[in-house]
């Protein structure tokens, strides 16, 4: 942590190595990955499938343990960090409980984190309205679209006030429009909370428009080509994707992307 | 109106088909009757007879037709006599006494829903374990399916013997018999339910540091409810098979096995018919019921 004085690092991955044994032999999934993730950054990563970009997001929330290296979130073992509530996590599918209404849903996490009932409702109100879903608390996830369940699913992710959240392709399935629009809101939500997010995508334009800090990764190991500063401002309307300074970045990106394929 | 008609067909056929089996089935004894009362029969004897199949008898004893549908104890009755005794042994009878056909149902019943809820119980149990645990996995399911392979037409009399040696008799041994049929379904049907969250809703649950008892109430539990539902309807129907199969060996006393037993010891085919009607539409019933039960709860967790 003495690299970044000043900073407040978040997540500190040191030569991560993970490995997986499978019967066609040994899969690199990562291999000497190292990255360092302040607070209040947005970072995106980005890659072809296989490249081990959802696999590193797991291993910050401790959902695979990685074979070689280390990981620290808020100074502790993703472990640890779990333990102290330190993130939220979105999924590519909303998944909420059919059998619960949208308000249910956002109150499972604080049902088995113990929150009394009436912090829950206030927790439930507050992040329903985060996601601009006021009113739709009592509705059953089928009554809802597809980017407003994947809203109420950031919202379930919000509600016990985790520092950091990591969303893994969370409108990969969305379409085109919805997904500006999702966007645009994932910005004044994070802009509003000043969350540290971790974003996994397939997508350049989705990646450059969101991101303080953009993470290229290829497959075969699994490992960063890139680690790209985003130079644009912290306020972005949509129609910034068509500046030259967007443009840039994209063709680095697109450059990180080209280099990981052709080795 | 269209799937009146339909429903309306098939039952019409069905029932006409009933009506022409019954002519051949019972036209010889029909024809043995009418020869003692005296009447001309061709051929006249009945070891002649003997050599002539069913359909020349009825081609050439036209008039025995009408009787064939009217006997005291046919071979095959038909509908409308095995309809006349159900309504006869259901709402005529006091259902206090031992001919009417609503006490026996209730005896058999009585025994079914024991047997249903041990059974429901047990499996429900059993799958619980098995999803929770490696070593009941590969313990229990093997046994769970070789028990089902031992036809219950063996095995009840022997349940009956031993649980009677040990002095229990009475309700409890066709309850056993009842719960031995109905856990399968249950186990398989909840084993599967219980299973059916995917790996996203569990690590969903990991995330939260949930526990297995967390997962188990909040996720798991609740996912397996449509899967209950179709296994508890087979689980009711095998169970009133099993309570019926439990009255055949004890001598048969009360209950609808004990109808069947008593029937055919006595030769009353129509009897027998109408304690299988009865079998049938307490099953019906029962299925119904917990039809509307699935609903309900389906409709109020949302998922209906």
């Amino acid at each position: 942590m003495t690299e970044h004085p000043g900073a407040d690092v978040v997540i500190e991955a040191q030569n991560l190595d993970l490995t997986f044994e499978t019967n066609d032999g040994p899969v690199h999934a990562l291999k000497d990955v190292s990255l360092t993730i302040d607070k209040g950054e947005f970072v995106s990563f980005i890659g072809p499938s296989g490249c081990g970009k959802t696999t590193f997001l797991r291993c910050i929330a401790a959902l695979e343990q990685p074979t070689g290296g280390s990981l620290s979130v808020n100074g502790m073992t993703p472990d640890e960090a779990r333990r102290n509530r330190a993130y939220g996590y979105v999924f590519q599918a909303a998944g909420l409980y059919p059998w619960r209404t949208i308000a249910r849903n956002i109150k499972l996490p604080l049902e088995i984190m113990g929150y009394s009932r009436s912090e829950q409702e206030e927790r439930v109100n507050n992040v329903l309205q985060l996601v601009d879903l006021e009113g739709f608390g009592g509705k059953y996830p089928w009554q809802l679209s597809g980017g407003m369940q994947q809203r109420a699913s950031i919202a379930r992710a919000l509600a016990f006030d985790a520092d950091i959240l990591l969303m893994d392709e969370p409108f990969g399935a969305l379409d085109e429009i919805v997904r500006d629009h999702l966007n645009e809101q994932l910005l004044a939500l994070w802009a509003r909370t000043e969350k540290t997010i971790g974003f996994v995508t397939h997508s350049i334009p989705e990646a450059v428009y969101l991101s303080t800090k953009i993470v290229v990764m290829s497959p075969r190991p699994g490992r960063i080509t890139d680690v790209i500063d985003s130079p644009l401002p912290k306020e972005r309307p949509l129609d910034i994707r068509d500046t030259p300074e967007f443009i840039e970045v994209a063709h680095r990106v697109r450059e990180g992307l080209r280099a990981g394929h052709s080795e | 109106m269209k799937q009146v008609l339909a429903v309306l067909t098939v039952v019409a056929v069905i029932i006409a088909f009933w009506y022409a089996a019954s002519v051949p089935m019972n036209i010889r004894g029909v024809l043995v009757e009418a020869e003692r009362a005296g009447e001309v029969v061709d051929p006249p004897k009945a070891a002649d007879r003997r050599q002539i199949d069913e359909f020349e008898l009825i081609l050439d004893n036209p008039f025995a037709i009408d009787d064939t549908w009217e006997q005291e104890r046919p071979r095959l009755p038909a509908p409308h006599q095995v309809a006349e005794e159900l309504w006869d042994t259901t709402v005529e009878k006091k259902i206090t006494s031992k001919r009417s056909l609503v006490y026996h149902a209730w005896v058999t019943l009585s025994a079914t829903l024991l047997g249903f809820a041990f059974g429901t119980g047990l499996g429900i149990l059993l799958a619980v374990g098995i999803v929770h645990s490696k070593v009941m996995d590969m313990s229990v399911m093997p046994w769970a399916i070789v028990s089902q392979t031992i036809p219950i037409i063996a095995l009840a009399p022997m349940i009956i013997v031993v649980l009677y040696s040990v002095g229990v008799q009475g309700i409890i041994p066709k309850a056993v018999i009842s719960a031995y049929l109905s856990f399968f379904p249950v186990v398989v049907g909840m084993v599967k339910g219980l299973r059916s969250p995917d790996m996203m809703q569990l690590d969903l649950l990991r995330t939260y540091g949930a526990s297995k008892a967390q997962g188990f109430w909040k996720l798991r539990l609740p996912a397996s409810m449509p899967y209950l539902f179709a296994s508890l309807k087979i689980g009711i129907a095998a169970s009133l098979v099993g309570a019926i199969v439990g009255e055949l060996p004890t001598g048969a006393v009360a209950g609808l096995g004990a109808r069947l037993l008593a029937g055919s010891y006595y030769g009353q085919t129509v009897q027998i018919w109408s304690a299988l009607f009865g079998a049938a539409i307490l099953a019906a019933c029962l299925v119904g019921l917990l039809g509307l039960i699935e609903r309900a709860v389906l409709k109020r967790m949302g998922m209906a």
